[in-house]
């Protein structure tokens, strides 16, 4: 049993379901990378694990507790983090109230998390006292990823975070993603860029219109033709 | 020599009570701006909320000066602004629950909420002429002057005198700590940021764990602090009557845009911009020119606009800043 | 069909009130309620119009209705030739002056870019303010000096005052016009706000521009469209009518003079809900609908969204300039300080809002209903309070406030009204139907 699970969940916005029997999942410590074609419905399961949708079957485990009822924000207080794919930083303000917002649920002291983040992104520390509208798309990304680790999460879910950012920032973004993964948080993330992505992952999910197409370890995902010719361009 | 009369003319006329009136704007377009960053839609409940809070200064400052408590040379009306604030700060709160909390849970477009604002304010408008009477009051006592014309003039040698109402300094000091107080609220304290950021990004701040009732019940606190003391310092200055303060909504409103809807910062720049075109294009600028230049004794007043117009003026720095730049002299939309 | 039997219910409810009111305390006031109501159902269409048919926000009501007691002035008073004479002139010059301004700026808008055409405009702007003001300021002190206690005022065209409720629907969608094209197309917050600034602005002009309005002296005696009550107490017809129904002939008059205003504007009343009902069941009107349920699709589909909301809001003003002309018209004078925004404004919205926004049928019941209360709610609140207190005794100081303070009851109930319906029947008495 994975330490987050979202098992064979089905449903959608209100609609027609979007997600069909779809499990994803991630353990501690590991990187999980869904990936599929446009509106294969990652983002959405992304979103069910996080509990922005209802879902109709199916259930969502965290360590083995039943979490499928509690609201987003109950589930960022057992330990989830989330980094939107969209409006994901307070532009208005600096980079360091960003990160002081991220931790607004912590009554202890969350000065030693904030150099945690500082020493992990320095650019952060450089900019702190500007506003992070101001940034450059890369150093938004960095913000956000900041901002949902204030809270010290045990999971971390991204959606898309490399989304419009040049190729150098992506691969700088990834480096630091596996820094987090390696202090012993679980990150699960959604990604456009499934070759870039799926090679620094644990754990690859495939998804096709909303239902599991191909599971596997990221290298044996990256390994299989059938994979590399339908989602990976050859 | 002429030329310093003629500026202390200026002063007298233009500058004090332009300043005076622009602060007063200034604390009546901030509570329109915050409102408009948290909740979102434009409330025109303010005018009323302003003049409730001071019908409940006056009501307590009735009691005080009947229990023979003054405050000297100030008016007794400052001691009793904690309790008008207090009463305020109820009577906002208790309309949050019982009205636009529903139109809040169901996601009613802010037009909705506008509207119910429209209802909002036939009822406070209805209970304050119900409690109080729509009569004229003046409420203030103490010394008159800081500073009287004579005094100045005895002082300074000059041929024109300049006056300074008490009511006058004090609007300008108290609105001073007010914006200084605010703004260390917003940008110093965790709560104040936890305002900004739900107002830079709601769901943002959902998912931070930020919560959105307390954000709003501070909102409406803060609102309630500055109706007072704007509507107080209003009343103490000219006089209380429940009328103009419904009257007060266009320019308060036109302040808070012309700032830039949203931006803190802009309704105080926009409070004093509105106020000071209104007193420059409403002044006769006769005795102004007469001491500049020798002899000079034309038949008008020499006034731009008649004091008539003063709501002409609001409405036409409106208009262009709307058609120039939309988004106000700051960019508004967020705290 | 369930809804058309709500309509004949509700509608007639309200006719048994009116019956109510006729039979209980008396035909007059019954009469003079409707007419008033018949008034207030026309301005709640207008706004229904705009508020219905495309979700704009108009907090100006009462500026429009204002335009159209203007226009009552302006075409039926009697012109006063000694005030022409005196400043006609120069008024006319001013006016000269301010149009050639108008034509300059747009010309130099045209013309140039950048912060030369801000310079220029601006140059031209106070240039024609001083050159308008240079004509404008001793013609009108002329026109005002001419007999002020009885015109010091222009007067008006001397005709019947039946055209002003078509000049006043004029008069009213001009201002629309401007008002649209400045804050149409930006947030909906905007043009509320300058609704509400051009209707003070407005109110503010009649109440002070003395040599066109007489200002705060009003203009009374203005025409009517139908008799006297004089006329009709000579004419030996009614005077057997009001014998054999056995009513005094002094009410019976008054009572005919209030039924032949009914009839005139009931017949408007109609002939604008035909309108309105024909052109919301045209292509026009399922765009219209289309645009407000859905701006950006409608934006997306290639609809001008601007053009549309500044078409329909300037057709909505009209027919509030329309429905002041018509209450200037009944009242016989024009009384600019009469023009309170709780009154006009607020109270209108609340009618739409009661009777169901988006139904032209709901916004006219609404108008009657709504109107009633208010004629109605002093004298029942004063009754109420009158029996509430009675305990109290005479001298009671708190029974003689509450008693003084009755009138002000119904401001709190019209706002209670409105934010209970909003709440608990937000699509009102009569739901807009779905098509």
């Amino acid at each position: 049993m994975a330490f987050l699970i979202g098992q064979n969940m089905t449903g959608g916005y209100g609609g027609a379901d979007i997600l069909h029997d779809c499990s994803i999942g991630v353990e501690k410590g590991e990187i999980a990378v869904v990936v599929g074609p446009n509106g294969a419905g990652k983002s959405t399961a992304m979103k069910a694990v996080f509990g922005m949708l209802d879902i109709r079957e199916g259930q969502v485990l965290m360590d083995g507790e039943d979490i499928t009822s509690l609201s987003p924000q109950d589930r960022v207080l057992k330990g989830m983090g989330f980094v939107p794919q969209n409006a994901n930083v307070f532009t208005s303000m600096t980079v360091e109230e960003n990160l002081e917002m991220g931790a607004f649920i912590r009554n202890d002291d969350y000065h030693d998390t904030m150099e945690q983040v500082f020493d992990l992104f320095p650019i952060l520390r450089e900019k702190r006292r500007q506003p992070a509208g101001e940034l450059s798309g890369g150093q938004r990304q960095q913000v956000a990823v900041g901002r949902a680790l204030m809270t010290q999460p045990k999971v971390l879910m991204l959606d898309e975070p490399t989304a419009g950012v040049s190729p150098i920032v992506m691969d700088e973004l990834f480096d630091r993603i596996i820094e987090i993964a390696k202090t012993g948080i679980a990150i699960l993330m959604v990604e456009q860029n499934a070759k870039q992505a799926l090679n620094i992952a644990d754990k690859g999910y495939v998804l096709v219109q909303g239902r599991n197409r191909y599971t596997d370890t990221g290298a044996a995902l990256m390994a299989d033709p059938d994979v590399r010719k339908a989602f990976l361009g050859g | 020599m002429e030329t310093l009369n003629a500026f202390v003319l200026l002063a007298n006329f233009v500058l004090v009570p332009g300043i005076t009136y622009g602060c007063q704007l200034a604390l009546g377009a901030l509570g329109v701006t915050l409102i408009y960053s948290i909740l979102r839609f434009s409330n025109f409940a303010h005018g009323e909320a302003m003049s409730f809070g001071t019908m409940a200064v006056i009501l307590f400052t009735w009691a005080l000066q009947s229990w023979g408590v003054s405050l000297g040379p100030l008016p007794t009306a400052l001691l009793a602004i904690p309790v008008g604030i207090a009463a305020s700060i109820f009577l906002l709160l208790a309309t949050d629950k019982v009205v636009y909390r529903f139109h809040r849970s169901v996601k009613a477009s802010p037009v909705i909420l506008m509207i119910a604002s429209l209802g909002v304010m036939f009822f406070y408008n209805g209970l304050i002429r119900f409690i109080i009477s729509p009569k004229d009051r003046n409420f203030t006592d103490g010394e008159r002057f800081i500073i009287t014309a004579r005094e100045f003039k005895t002082m300074t040698g000059l041929e024109q005198g300049m006056s300074i109402k008490m009511t006058q300094g004090i609007t300008v000091i108290i609105t001073m700590i007010c914006v200084a107080l605010l703004f260390w609220f917003l940008n110093k304290t965790r709560t104040g940021k936890s305002m900004r950021a739900y107002s830079d990004n709601e769901n943002l701040a959902l998912l931070s764990g930020i919560n959105p009732d307390r954000v709003v019940m501070i909102t409406w606190i803060l609102v309630g602090a500055l109706v007072t003391i704007a509507g107080t310092l209003y009343g103490l200055d000219k006089s209380y009557k429940p009328f103009t303060y419904l009257q007060l909504l266009l320019p308060i409103f036109a302040a808070a845009i012309v700032g830039g809807l949203g931006s803190p910062l802009g309704a105080i720049a926009g409070g004093f911009v509105i106020a000071l075109s209104e007193v420059l294009v409403t002044f006769a600028y006769k005795r102004f020119f007469g001491y500049l230049i020798d002899g000079f004794k034309p038949d008008g007043l020499m006034q731009l606009l008649s004091t008539d117009y003063k709501f002409a003026v609001s409405f036409t720095v409106l208009v262009i800043v709307l058609l120039v730049r939309p988004t106000g002299i700051f960019k508004g939309q967020t705290l | 069909m369930i809804f058309k039997n709500r309509d004949v219910v509700l509608f007639g409810a309200m006719g048994l009130l009116f019956l109510a009111v006729g039979v209980f305390q008396s035909w007059n006031l019954s009469l003079a309620i409707l007419n008033l109501g018949l008034i207030s159902a026309i301005m709640a269409l207008g706004v229904n119009i705009q508020w219905g048919y495309a979700g704009l926000l108009n907090v100006g009501v009462m500026g429009f209705a204002a335009l159209g007691g203007l226009a009552a002035i302006l075409v039926s008073a009697p012109p006063v030739q000694e005030a022409w004479v005196a400043g006609g002139g120069g008024v006319i010059f001013t006016l000269l002056v301010v149009v050639a301004t108008i034509i300059a700026i747009i010309f130099a808008y045209n013309r140039t870019t950048g912060a030369r055409r801000r310079w220029l405009i601006t140059a031209i702007g106070v240039i024609g303010f001083f050159c308008a003001r240079y004509f404008y300021g001793p013609a009108t002190q002329a026109i005002e000096q001419v007999n002020p206690a009885t015109s010091g005022y222009l007067g008006g065209a001397g005709m019947p005052i039946i055209f002003s409720w078509v000049v006043g629907g004029i008069f009213a969608a001009g201002a629309a016009w401007v008002v649209g094209k400045v804050a149409l197309g930006l947030r909906s917050d905007y043009l509320a706000i300058a609704t509400l600034g051009i209707s003070e602005i407005i109110i503010a002009i009649l109440k002070f521009e003395d040599w066109m309005t007489r200002g705060v002296k009003n203009v009374i005696g203005l025409p009517r469209p139908v008799p006297y009550e004089v006329n009709i107490q000579e004419s030996v017809f009614f005077q057997e009518l009001a014998a054999t129904a056995n009513i005094p002939l002094v009410e019976f008059s008054s009572i005919i003079v209030k039924l032949c205003y009914a009839l005139l504007f009931g017949a408007v009343l109609l002939f604008i809900l035909y309108l309105s009902e024909k052109a919301l069941k045209s292509p026009w009107g399922r765009m219209m609908r289309a645009i407000r349920d859905n701006e950006t699709a409608a934006e997306a589909m290639g609809k001008n969204v601007t053009g549309r909301h500044l078409q329909v809001f300037i057709l909505g003003s009209a027919v509030i300039g329309v429905a002041g002309a018509m209450l200037t018209t009944i009242d016989g004078q024009f009384t600019p300080a009469s023009y309170q925004p709780l009154r006009f404004t607020f109270l209108i919205w609340v009618m739409v809002i009661v009777g169901g926004s988006g139904n032209n049928r709901g916004a006219v019941l609404g108008g009657f209903l709504i109107w009633f209360a208010w004629v109605e709610a002093e004298p029942i609140g004063l009754w109420l309070i009158d029996t509430l207190t009675s305990g109290l005794g005479d001298d009671s100081s708190l029974r003689s406030h509450l008693m003084a303070s009755a009138a002000h009851m119904r401001l709190m109930t019209m706002g209670l009204i409105l934010l209970l319906v909003l709440r608990f029947a937000p699509k009102g008495l009569l739901p807009e139907r779905a098509r």
